[in-house]
């Protein structure tokens, strides 16, 4: 039952660009005992169909800038390589502890980071200004 | 030349992804930022903060997908365990999607904020 709470509440808040991996993480490794690296493989693993879901309907919208997204991908899956050999030379406890620390940096800038304000707006065609 | 310093920053996001799990999208919705700012000026705050959002789960889909094969190949991959929570993790996004604003309420973020340190601190601890 919970699993289903934290699932749904992963998944909105991805949706918004919050950060929704971070929830699921937590859950595992604080409260269900999931060793770390065993839970960020399920949280990898968790995010796919969500974020095809999300691509297809941000697609709709228009919103997707398919060059520069395209851009970024090569590097980005040598890091991903990387990154993976990186995180299995960790033991699970090192890897842990870093990412506690990685946590509490993220969650120490959202905090003092002034959200977008709604500024006013003079295109009155467009409702979503108002 | 440009395509070098795309590259670099998508390693940034691919190495965060690899190694975390998770958080490439804290490197990558600054970055989308800055380059679509760069790209067309006369975007609203609001709607590039979106965009970067939006575009963040494109990159960060390709680079979860690279990672999560090769988590699978150093044998650290449980299907039936992120099965648990796919469903109602859709269902999540989809209702997010659709039915909430994309705007973020200061208070939600900091909320979120002060949770994610609630619980790096716990980690640190135990």
């Amino acid at each position: 039952m919970m699993g289903i709470i934290v699932g749904a509440l992963s998944g909105i808040i991805a949706s918004m660009g919050l950060g929704g991996g971070f929830v699921l993480l937590i859950w595992l490794t604080l409260f269900q005992d999931v060793p770390q690296r065993t839970a960020q493989g399920i949280n990898l693993l968790f995010f796919l169909p969500i974020a095809l879901i999300s691509i297809i309907l941000h697609s709709r919208a228009k919103l997707i800038d398919k060059r520069l997204v395209m851009s970024l991908i090569p590097g980005g899956i040598i890091g991903a390589v990387l990154g993976t050999i990186g995180s299995q030379a960790l033991g699970n406890e090192l890897l842990r502890k870093l990412y506690a620390v990685f946590l509490l940096a993220f969650g120490l800038r959202e905090l003092f980071r002034k959200a977008p304000s709604k500024k006013t707006n003079t295109d009155t065609k467009n409702p979503r200004s108002q | 030349m440009i395509y070098l310093k795309r590259f670099f920053e998508g390693v940034l996001c691919g190495l965060l992804n690899g190694f975390f799990g998770s958080g490439g999208g804290v490197a990558a919705v600054p970055i989308l930022e800055h380059e679509l700012r760069k790209s067309s000026a006369e975007i609203p705050p609001e709607e590039l903060t979106r965009r970067a959002h939006a575009n963040s789960v494109a990159v960060i889909f390709a680079l979860s997908l690279t990672a999560a094969a090769a988590y699978f190949f150093s044998g650290s991959i449980d299907f039936s365990a992120a099965w648990r929570y796919i469903p109602a993790g859709a269902a999540g996004a989809l209702a997010g999607s659709l039915f909430l604003r994309k705007i973020r309420a200061a208070w939600l973020q900091k909320l979120f904020g002060a949770l994610i340190c609630a619980a790096a601190v716990r980690t640190m601890l135990t």
